[in-house]
């Protein structure tokens, strides 16, 4: 198998994550989340708002979009290891992608001053996100 | 590789090449009539504030006068203007005229007189096709702003032609992505209750992927115009365009 060790610039201070393969198997945090604070974080314009781009039958909530694919049935496609690297940096497993990497903030240009170094979303909000999407189990 | 990368090269310049569609196509039909029917047009609301300024500060030279009237005129611009030395838009026209003719101060960006003046002066044009010249002196502003087309940036790292060029009809929430044409500015758009410039449009595409927005009227966003003109060379003007 592949290993390769990504480092991600976070707040300041190198952190070392590993990417196995196409995932990433150790938890951003330690913190308890719930599928409950996943599902807004999802949902959420002030958060990670992926219904701008993903749609989820079981979610009750209008205008979901589609540049990217359904995600009903991602908890049964991918590890939780594999949805985790895809939300901190897509780009790791697709360089063309779409996807906005939301733990990364190195390699990015013109970024909007107020957002200078920041993540766009927090190491809980994306556990809670891994947890939430694991769970999304619809056959088709 | 070399040659893979002259097919891919082939293939993206076959894909783009394909057809040029309006953002009047991804619409509502209601959104369709708005903009259809003169009467109902926000936007015709600075287009006739801009007809009595014209009456006031630019008839006198430009209807008639020996610099013809102005019909058609702004399907060509974006312009690299010889005396400026820099690439004009209709809004930097319209002040170079001011200042050389007028002997005049520049009017603001987004101001609502140089909105009411470019809005009149682009409306002359509508139902014309954009057709640029991007050889010459226009050159490096078109290699520039098409750079800025393609670089990804801000804190979603996304490029414009992610969204206009790769996923063009597709629903970004309540929005279906339009192939990102100027033609309908300035134009009036619904969420901004206000007729607005093209590069206001611009600030709030970067915005939304938290880029910092630069300057309206900045050279680079007056390039970013020359290559978005160029790439939607046939389109006709549809100035005051309504937009959600
Ligand atoms: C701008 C559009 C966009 C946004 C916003 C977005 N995604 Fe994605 N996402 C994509 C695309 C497109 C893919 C398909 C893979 C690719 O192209 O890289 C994808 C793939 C995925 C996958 C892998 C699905 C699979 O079957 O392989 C997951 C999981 C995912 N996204 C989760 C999220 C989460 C969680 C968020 C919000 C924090 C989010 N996405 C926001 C566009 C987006
Ligand atoms: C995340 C996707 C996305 C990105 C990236 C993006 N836009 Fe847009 N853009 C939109 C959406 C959504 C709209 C509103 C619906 C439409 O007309 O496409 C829009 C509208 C526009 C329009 C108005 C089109 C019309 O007919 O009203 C222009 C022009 C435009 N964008 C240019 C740009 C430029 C230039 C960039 C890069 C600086 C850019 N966009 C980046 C999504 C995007
Ligand atoms: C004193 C005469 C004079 C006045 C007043 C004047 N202009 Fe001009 N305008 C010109 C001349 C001459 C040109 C040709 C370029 C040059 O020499 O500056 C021109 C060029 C233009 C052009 C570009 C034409 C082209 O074919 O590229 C536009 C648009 C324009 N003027 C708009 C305006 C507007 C709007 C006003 C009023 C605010 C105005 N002008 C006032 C003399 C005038």
């Amino acid at each position: 198998m592949r290993l390769l060790v990504a480092t991600l610039l976070i707040a300041g201070c190198a952190v070392e994550y590993l990417v196995v393969g196409d995932g990433m198997p150790a938890p951003l945090t330690k913190d308890a989340v719930l599928a409950e604070s996943g599902r807004d974080v999802f949902v959420d314009r002030e958060q990670g708002h992926c219904v701008l781009c993903h749609a989820l039958e079981n979610l009750d909530v209008p205008f979901q979009g589609n540049v990217g694919p359904d995600l009903s049935d991602v908890g049964l496609r991918l590890t939780p290891a594999q949805i985790r690297l895809r939300i901190v940096d897509a780009s790791v497993v697709n360089p063309r992608t779409v996807m906005p990497p939301y733990y990364r903030t190195t390699d990015l240009h013109q970024v909007a001053e107020s957002h200078v170094g920041e993540t766009v979303l927090s190491a809980r909000q994306i556990e809670a996100l891994v947890v939430f999407l694991s769970l999304q189990r619809k056959k088709a | 590789m070399r040659a893979a990368c002259i097919a891919f090269l082939l293939w993206a310049s076959l894909a783009s090449a394909d057809e040029v569609i309006s953002g009047y196509e991804f619409l509502t039909p209601e959104t369709q009539a708005l903009q259809d029917d003169d009467f109902a047009n926000p936007g015709m609301l600075w287009v006739e504030e801009g007809g009595s300024l014209f009456a006031q500060q630019c008839a006198d030279c430009h209807t008639q006068g020996s610099n013809g009237n102005l019909e058609g005129v702004a399907a060509r611009y974006p312009a690299f203007d010889q005396d400026a030395q820099t690439l004009l838009n209709i809004e930097g026209r319209i002040n170079r005229c001011r200042e050389i003719h007028l002997q005049a101060e520049p009017l603001a960006y987004e101001s609502k007189a140089l909105l009411a003046l470019s809005a009149y002066v682009a409306n002359l044009s509508k139902g014309h096709a954009i057709d640029v010249d991007i050889d010459g002196a226009a050159q490096r502003y078109f290699t520039e702003g098409r750079d800025y087309f393609f670089r990804r940036k801000g804190q979603f790292n996304l490029a414009c032609s992610q969204c206009h060029d790769d996923h063009w009809g597709r629903m970004l929430r309540g929005d279906r992505i339009s192939q990102g044409h100027p033609n309908a500015f300035p134009g009036y758009r619904l969420e901004w209750q206000a007729m607005g410039s093209l590069h206001r449009r611009f600030q709030d595409c970067d915005a939304g992927i938290r880029a910092q927005p630069l300057a309206l009227g900045s050279r680079r966003y007056r390039s970013l115009e020359l290559y978005l003109a160029w790439r939607a060379r046939g389109l006709i003007i549809e100035v005051p365009g309504v937009r959600r």
